[in-house]
């Protein structure tokens, strides 16, 4: 659905992505995992178009991402840090968006399962850090995108709001949604992902199905098998 | 158009309930109320509304707005991960400033203007004139506000960048005209100052208005010049005309570096 090739980014000094090269496949959910600066928000906000490329290519659905504004509409995105404005409550933030795509149809199914109706009527500011966070998803999860971008989905969430969104994006990929997300939670990531994109210094340095690379190092565990290859790594 | 209203109408909403503007609104309604009790309403009152609005107009409008562009940056980002053309949510967020500071700014002066009661016409069209150059200094710092936030990612040096320019422009920019003044006393300057005016956009707000007033002893070095090489209405249409330049310049340097950031 996704697909990058040599895909460069420098800000300033910083080389933040060096020549990415990596596919996304429609209907899997893909994990991109990778130390601090790797370049995991970098590569998804240029997905979004809010980065825009120095060089190489990036496709959605084979088109350009560029100057298009449309093919957004079929991305549900979860951001990293959920800052909104103060008065603003969650009830007014999904009419925003709803307004802003154009959409009649919604599904708010999300809010109820985290057990959010009545916090939505407040102003998200007098929200706790995780509900904000709970509301950030529902915002995600709103339309029925194809595809679903989420940056650090779990992160600030209790076990249960936790259960809650990663059952639902389970869901979603039986209905065949196509799942983007990055995650410092190397459990999450075994639990959900698919496929696994590591990378490091803004370049893939392993793309391939999640049991291949258990296997591959010899470990049941992605924790395990991401030290085992790191290690070799260092040894070659 | 109707994403650049939706945006717009959000954004109004959440920044007229900021205390700041509940102030700036409050200040106004104070010194307007202050000034027709104790000069009775007549042309004395306008002017001197005209130098508290020349001198805090842009100051707050620069300063608030830069502020408030980099607080809501995050939630930018998320406006503009939605199927929505850079250049539209720049127009809604741009317009979603400007709109509640008008409001702020007109309700403050009007208010006690509508309490109080006038029946001169040519009063009401001072008064207008008066309003109408708020309202662009408003628009014209607002853009200059995005300009700011855009280019300069540091949100404390943004906001000493925003103070920088409204004090160049409504103190440094008179001890310069001063200086050059005396400088080169000797030598024909008129033509030189005109393009000086024409440089800072609040002495240009300044100038339009009183040539509009018609106070000459009141116009300084600048306003005197404009009014001796191009008479009243000439000069006024000048100025006019300017002030739309000086609008439209930073709206459209904003909305370029709006569409070509990297967020």
């Amino acid at each position: 659905m996704i697909e990058a090739h040599e895909l460069c980014k420098r800000f300033g000094t910083i080389d933040v992505l060096r020549g990415l090269d990596l596919r996304i496949a429609r209907g899997r959910v893909t994990a991109i995992v990778g130390p601090n600066g790797a370049g995991k928000t970098t590569f998804i906000k240029s997905v979004l178009g809010l980065t825009r490329p120095d060089s190489g290519m990036l496709t959605f659905d084979g088109v350009q991402i560029g100057d298009d504004d449309v093919y957004r509409a079929r991305i549900g995105y979860m951001p990293q840090i959920a800052r909104f404005p103060d008065h603003m409550t969650g009830l007014q933030l999904l009419a925003l968006l709803r307004d802003l795509r154009g959409s009649a149809t919604v599904n708010d199914t999300l809010a109820e399962a985290l057990g959010l109706r009545g916090d939505l009527k407040k102003k998200l500011r007098v929200l706790s850090g995780g509900t904000r966070q709970k509301v950030n998803a529902v915002a995600a999860f709103l339309f029925s995108p194809e595809l679903y971008v989420l940056d650090e989905p779990t992160a600030g969430l209790d076990p249960i709001a936790s259960g809650v969104l990663k059952a639902r994006i389970q869901l979603e990929r039986e209905h065949g949604a196509t799942v983007l997300l990055t995650s410092h939670i190397m459990s999450d990531v075994d639990e959900l992902a698919d496929d696994i994109i590591y990378l490091v210094d803004g370049r893939v340095q392993y793309d391939g199905a999640l049991p291949d690379l258990k296997d591959e190092m010899g470990q049941s565990s992605l924790e395990r098998a991401i030290a085992a290859m790191m290690s070799r790594r260092v040894a070659a | 158009m109707n994403i650049v209203m939706t945006v717009a109408r959000s954004q109004t909403r959440e920044v007229l309930r900021s205390r700041w503007l509940t102030s700036y609104a409050l200040f106004f309604l104070a010194v307007t109320g202050g000034l027709l009790r104790f000069t009775g309403g007549d042309a004395r009152t306008i002017l001197s509304l005209a130098s508290v609005m020349l001198f805090v107009v842009p100051l707050v409008t620069i300063v608030f707005a830069t502020a408030y562009v980099y607080t809501a940056r995050e939630f930018t980002e998320l406006l503009l991960a939605q199927p929505v053309s850079r250049r539209r949510l720049f127009f809604g967020l741009y317009l979603g400033l400007v709109m509640p500071l008008v409001v702020a700014l007109l309700a403050g002066v009007c208010i006690p203007f509508l309490a109080y009661g006038f029946d001169d016409p040519s009063q009401r069209i001072m008064l207008a004139a008066l309003l109408g150059a708020g309202v662009a200094l408003t628009m014209i710092f607002t853009a200059i506000a995005f300009c700011i936030a855009m280019w300069c990612d540091d949100r404390l040096k943004g906001v000493g960048a925003a103070i920088a320019v409204w004090m160049l422009c409504a103190v440094v920019y008179d001890g310069l005209v001063m200086a050059m003044v005396a400088a080169f006393a000797n030598y024909p300057l008129e033509r030189a100052m005109l393009v000086v005016t024409l440089a800072n956009p609040i002495d240009l707000a300044r100038v339009a208005l009183l040539l509009q007033l018609d106070v000459s002893a009141l116009m300084g070095y600048t306003g005197a010049v404009f009014q001796q090489f191009l008479g009243g209405a000439i000069g006024t249409l000048v100025a006019a005309g300017a002030l739309s330049l000086w609008i439209a310049a930073p709206v459209g340097l904003g909305l370029r570096a709006f569409t070509r950031k990297d967020f």
